[in-house]
């Protein structure tokens, strides 16, 4: 609550600045304003569902990549580096041109817009995933496998119920990042022409010519987003941690 | 073979890099015969219990469980090794689950059992062990005697015909080692089938059928209990006994 008196009382401020500020353009009583308001806020909704896709995805992807990492055997750590090193050696930006423009050529099949941010901010992110889960899942006691083991269980219910919850407990700061790490790369779909929050300020900016005033709502959007997410990571945490301390 | 032992390990060797861990160690264990094995650190007494349940691999020799061979590699060794339970000293009780859910666990994914099922069978455990009352409570809620009797609860819950105790009291403050000791031996007037690594003498001399003292990854002493606290054969065993019960 503080935290959005603070960002109200921040705009506020800046349409209080003389001279270079013309707020008029997203102003809300006017007829103009408001639509012009309306399109950038509309952004929110391509914005949130392709990072919240890419990130479900992403996580898969991971926890399948950082499996085989913990493996004895050579062959399946070999996967988990091939995967990790090439993955994470392709900035972002050109993933999402490769899967757009490239993919379909090689695969011969149509990906759109959506589809295409949301496959390479997934695989782009996977790899780091897949560091996160590896560190988390080590770092929990060899003995916890042996008293798995010593009951009979199996690799698959020894994951899932003895060292996977454990491991996502220690591991969920990192994951939140990697959560306000997506919202902020989401905005590198634009160029491929995804109406999401940056998309549609470009597009504002080229009509209205007032990038200023624009740019600083998408600003402000991109901080009332991440805050959210930030708040709803350290409440989990909490709550995870009542029934778990080490 | 040996088909009258229910374990039996056949000149077993077990190297860690240079380190000769166990030396063609071998030992009869017949149903009920509960064994105590002792021996310096490093000697390789909790490397022969951890490799007859496998969380160790031996490289040659056999271990036999009721005439069924135990191998890393072999198939279908679940249902084998699934007659064996084990005490470790840290406890290693899964943090992160109630008492009851610790003692669940195993039966409700391992043996296919209902939930209402396996938590009876927890409860009727927890009031062998004598803790029902913290079956809802989380191990970090619990002492250290607490947390291992929940931990023998635990493995008991698997039903199983061997019991397997690694140092079980060595973690523990003093003043909670006898709780610990006391379920033990409930557990061996029961016909239970126990090797225990323990330095708990007063504890051995009380359930064991027969004594083991092991040095540098080999069996030097085996014994009955009377024999081996009165007139041990080997001088090594002998200097050990002396210095353990020197107090």
């Amino acid at each position: 609550m503080t935290r959005l008196l603070a960002i109200t009382g921040f705009i506020l401020f800046l349409s209080g600045c003389s001279g270079n500020w013309g707020w008029y353009v997203v102003n809300p009583t006017t007829k103009n304003g408001l639509s012009n308001l309306g399109f950038l806020l509309d952004g929110l909704y391509y914005t949130v569902l392709i990072s919240l896709c890419a990130i479900l995805i992403s996580v898969v992807i991971g926890l399948l990549i950082a499996l085989p990492g913990l493996s004895s055997k050579r062959r399946f750590r070999g996967i988990n580096r091939t995967y990790v090193e090439l993955v994470r050696a392709v900035p972002i930006l050109v993933l999402i041109l490769w899967v757009y423009y490239g993919l379909p050529q090689l695969a011969g099949i149509s990906i759109s817009v959506f589809w295409a941010g949301v496959l390479a901010l997934a695989l782009s992110d996977s790899a780091f995933e897949a560091e996160i889960f590896r560190a988390g899942i080590q770092s929990i006691d060899k003995g916890q496998y042996e008293a798995a083991h010593s009951i009979s269980l199996n690799y698959t219910d020894t994951m899932r119920y003895v060292i996977l919850p454990q491991a996502i407990r220690r591991i969920l700061p990192a994951l939140g990042n990697q959560l306000v790490y997506m919202l902020k790369m989401s905005s590198l779909v634009s160029i491929i022409g995804l109406q999401e929050l940056t998309r549609r300020a470009n597009e504002l900016v080229v009509t209205e010519y007032r990038p200023l005033e624009i740019y600083t709502i998408l600003v402000l959007e991109y901080l009332f987003l991440i805050l959210i997410v930030s708040a709803g990571v350290r409440w989990l945490e909490k709550r995870m941690q009542t029934d778990v301390r080490h | 073979m040996s088909t009258a032992s229910l374990i039996s390990v056949q000149e077993v060797s077990k190297t860690f890099g240079n380190f000769q861990a166990l030396n063609t160690v071998s030992l009869e264990i017949c149903q009920g015969e509960r064994v105590v094995v002792c021996g310096p650190s490093g000697s390789g007494k909790s490397t022969l219990i951890r490799c007859i349940n496998q969380l160790e691999h031996h490289e040659t020799g056999k271990i036999l469980i009721d005439g069924v061979e135990v191998k890393d590699g072999l198939k279908n060794q679940r249902q084998t090794l699934s007659r064996l339970g084990m005490v470790f000293q840290q406890f290693n009780l899964f943090p992160h689950l109630s008492v009851l859910d610790n003692l669940t666990l195993g039966p409700q994914r391992a043996r296919k059992m209902e939930k209402a099922e396996a938590e009876a069978l927890a409860m009727s455990y927890l009031e062998r062990v004598d803790i029902p009352e913290q079956a809802g409570k989380f191990p970090r809620q619990l002492s250290g005697g607490q947390q291992q009797r929940v931990a023998i609860a635990r493995s008991l819950c698997m039903e199983p015909d061997i019991m397997l105790f690694d140092e079980p009291t060595s973690a523990l403050d003093p003043e909670m080692i006898n709780e610990v000791l006391d379920v033990m031996v409930e557990l061996a007037g029961s016909g239970m089938t126990m090797i225990c690594v323990t330095h708990e003498m007063g504890f051995a001399r009380k359930v064991a059928d027969k004594m083991v003292f092991m040095d540098h990854g080999e069996i030097v002493e085996s014994a009955r209990p009377e024999k081996f606290f009165s007139n041990p054969d080997s001088s090594r065993c002998q200097d050990f006994l002396q210095k353990i019960l020197r107090h």
